[in-house]
């Protein structure tokens, strides 16, 4: 009788993949507004007075085969997006095949090496970020274990009613051994082992005047990720040659890249400490490419990304290519639920600590006026004094009730306007204290209020105000599940030091959602930043307008 | 050339029929080949559970809606999965910046769910995300049957009604 069984068994052991039929999947986003004009906030208003940003990306799989195609307008393109995105046309197509040892995309595809601080290809929609490679994409595993990724193709550069491509090309493969599967070596030990390393190289044709411009660059680098029990490490070290661009002053410097990170985790507490040293790594196909334009890599910045509306807004700190060495550590402990401390349901505390420098650039023994165009010298984590950034905050979370929760942060940040000019109000270091606060309250079963209130104070050690001075956030929201929310939020530069500038970013929001579905209209000034409103977060620019948006997924 | 327009409306007319609320039953979980939180390979096609409900929900470390969807989802779990049997697979979109964080913060919430990893959106774009947190409930026939693009309080109470009615337990 057991052997009836055994096919029912198999049969429930076919995995979903087996089954699949046709399959479409995608989303669409638009995004229109009308637009004044605000001096004050540096909120532009175009020619046209209004702007449409629209996307729809169709994706279609049969059993192993994939296809996809993303249809983009810009007409023109949002507040914050790069000029040279333009009119209509298709972006990203792409076809490609997986099954359980190989994947291979031809077209438009996305991808990443490591850490990505050697190449990362990958879109940021609402930042305007989008790398695509154009050409082939293959991943080979030959055995559980084994990995090799390899990338041919060209790079988005710009889209002018349609995709436009890089004149240079992106070669590239990877290779990973992960122990804990390659032929079962650490299957059975609390010890897991994957090593990898990189290879990418550019060409360009490109003359200058002046100097030799190498037309391929290679780079190159290895990583290790480990774990012990509870402990975790995870290293990267990349190299890359002589690429001198619009970036680095046409210097014939090779360029490092280093990062580390060593943690403990377990049950309720996560300590993380993160190290970095980059030198020179700005990558890109075109050496005179600039702003987000054709990056070949990615470097991490190691501080928190913060959605406080206050730490976002004003004093973001972004890497920087060209030199940094950095520190952080994270903090993560829950206090027990059911302790004295902790209360019915635990509290939540993390600690952030983030610093950045300015590299040593050695320059005694060398001689500039010779032709070798190597500059200085310098080697990981050779750092000097001087600061670029440091953050320091704290956040505890508690949740009281069924009803109430509650959220406290500080935050204390020196950031060095110099270095990484977000201010034109400022010179040098800005020192900053913030204090926030959160509290949900849940109504009933479907209503709920969420408030937030926040100040900024920036005082140098003379105890002077620096920059646009002080600030005050206050935020509400009242939210019906599942369909509504409604929201105003008042950002105030109460403290500018010049009176006529003491502004209200005031903002009224509102949405519906549908399941995949959500509209929300957003009227009044909006400063830029990482924005969470209505149950979602996203990146915006500076506006004054009217902003409404519509997005689906199917 | 014509034939080229034709595409784009196609492709509308069929964006505009599709229901949006209740995903029309037989929409499966693309294959896409990325790892879990331990490091291991993961076919997100083969995603399985006995034939019970499977609830995918795409986050980050920095999203707050995201975390307060998975704090409140976790104070109720044990009775979930009792009641229904239904899992929860939690997908990281966070990138290099943040994803070491991933596993310190999912210990120290105490989160018992399956956690994903997503540095480079290759699973969020084959299933269409736009912004996190994304939901999506999936039957025992691996069928996409609910999705919602948000979070606020109460929410998770409509989740566990479709997670009940699509529950065989």
């Amino acid at each position: 009788m057991k052997k009836l069984f055994l096919p029912l068994i198999f049969i429930s052991s076919l995995s979903f993949s087996q089954m699949l039929g046709p399959n479409v999947t995608g989303n669409v986003e638009s995004t229109f507004q009308y637009l004044n004009a605000d001096t004050l906030i540096g909120a532009n208003q175009p020619a046209e007075k209004a702007v449409l940003n629209n996307y729809a990306l169709v994706n279609y799989s049969l059993k192993g085969f994939r296809a996809g195609v993303r249809f983009e307008s810009y007409l023109p393109h949002l507040l914050g997006y790069p000029d040279y995105f333009s009119g209509s046309g298709i972006g990203y197509r792409s076809a490609g095949y997986s099954n359980d040892q190989l994947d291979f995309t031809v077209g438009n595809f996305y991808e990443q090496f490591g850490n990505g601080m050697l190449f990362r290809s990958y879109e940021q929609r609402q930042l305007g970020l989008d790398n695509a490679m154009d050409g082939l994409n293959i991943r080979f595993r030959p055995v559980p274990g084994f990995e090799i990724k390899a990338v041919y193709g060209k790079m988005r550069k710009t889209f002018d009613d349609g995709l436009e491509n890089s004149d240079g090309l992106v070669r590239g493969f990877d290779g990973s051994i992960d122990f804990g599967t390659f032929y079962n070596l650490l299957a059975e030990s609390k010890f897991k082992l994957v090593v990898g390393g990189s290879f990418v190289s550019k060409y360009q044709k490109v003359t200058n005047a002046s100097y030799i411009m190498p037309q391929n660059v290679g780079s190159y680098g290895g990583r290790v990720e480990m774990k012990y029990s509870r402990f975790f490490l995870n290293a990267e070290y990349v190299l890359k040659e002589n690429d001198p661009s619009s970036d680095n002053d046409y210097i014939y410097n090779n360029g490092h890249a280093a990062y580390l990170n060593i943690g403990y985790t377990q049950k309720g507490l996560g300590i993380i400490l993160y190290a970095k040293s980059i030198d020179n790594m700005s990558y890109r196909v075109d050496p005179n490419a600039k702003l987000t334009s054709l990056n070949i890599n990615f470097l991490p910045a190691l501080t928190r990304a913060h959605t406080e509306n206050l730490a976002a807004s004003l004093y973001p700190y972004g890497t920087q290519p060209l030199g940094e060495v950095a520190f952080q550590a994270d903090i993560l402990y829950k206090i027990p639920k059911g302790t004295k401390l902790g209360g019915k349901y635990g509290t939540e505390i993390n600690i952030n600590f983030a610093n950045s420098y300015r590299p040593i650039r050695h320059t005694s023994g060398i001689n500039l006026a010779d032709s070798s165009r190597v500059i200085y010298k310098t080697n990981p984590f050779d750092k000097s004094d001087s600061l670029y950034y440091r953050d320091f905050n704290i956040e505890i979370k508690r949740t009281l009730n069924k009803s109430w929760k509650v959220t406290v942060k500080y935050f204390h940040f020196d950031f060095n306007n110099n270095a990484n000019l977000v201010s034109k109000d400022a010179h040098g270091m800005i020192n900053c204290h913030i204090v926030t606060s959160e509290v949900i309250y849940k109504i009933n079963k479907k209503h709920s209020l969420r408030m937030e209130l926040q100040g900024l104070w920036t005082r140098n050690e003379d105890g002077i105000k620096q920059d646009k001075g002080d600030w005050v956030t206050g935020l509400l929201e009242y939210s019906i599940s599942p369909k509504f929310y409604f929201a105003v939020m008042d950002q105030y530069n109460y403290g500018n030091p010049i009176e006529s500038k003491r502004v209200h970013y005031l903002i009224g929001s509102a949405g519906y959602i549908f399941g995949a579905s959500r509209i929300s209209i957003i009227y009044g000034k909006q400063r830029e930043g990482i924005f969470c409103i209505g149950g979602v977060c996203r990146a915006v620019p500076a506006t004054n307008g009217l902003t409404i948006t519509f997005t689906t997924s199917f | 050339m014509k034939k080229l327009f034709f595409i784009p409306i196609v492709a509308l007319g069929f964006i505009a029929f599709s229901p949006a609320d209740e995903t029309e039953p037989g929409k499966k979980i693309p294959a896409v080949n990325i790892k879990n939180m331990a490091g291991e390979p993961i076919n997100t096609a083969d995603l399985t559970n006995d034939g019970n409900p499977i609830v995918i929900s795409f986050w980050a470390t920095w999203c707050k809606p995201c975390k307060l969807e998975l704090n409140t989802i976790a104070e109720e779990y044990d009775v979930w999965q009792e009641e229904t049997g239904v899992k929860l697979v939690a997908v990281s979109v966070d990138d290099q910046k943040t994803s070491s964080t991933v596993e310190p913060v999912v210990n120290a919430a105490g989160w018992e769910y399956d956690i994903w990893m997503d540095p480079n959106g290759e699973f969020k774009r084959a299933l269409g995300v736009n912004f996190v947190p994304h939901t999506f409930l999936i039957d025992g026939e691996g069928n996409i049957v609910y999705s919602h693009n948000n979070f606020v309080p109460g929410d998770e109470d409509i989740l566990y009604e479709h997670v009940k009615e699509v529950s065989k337990k």
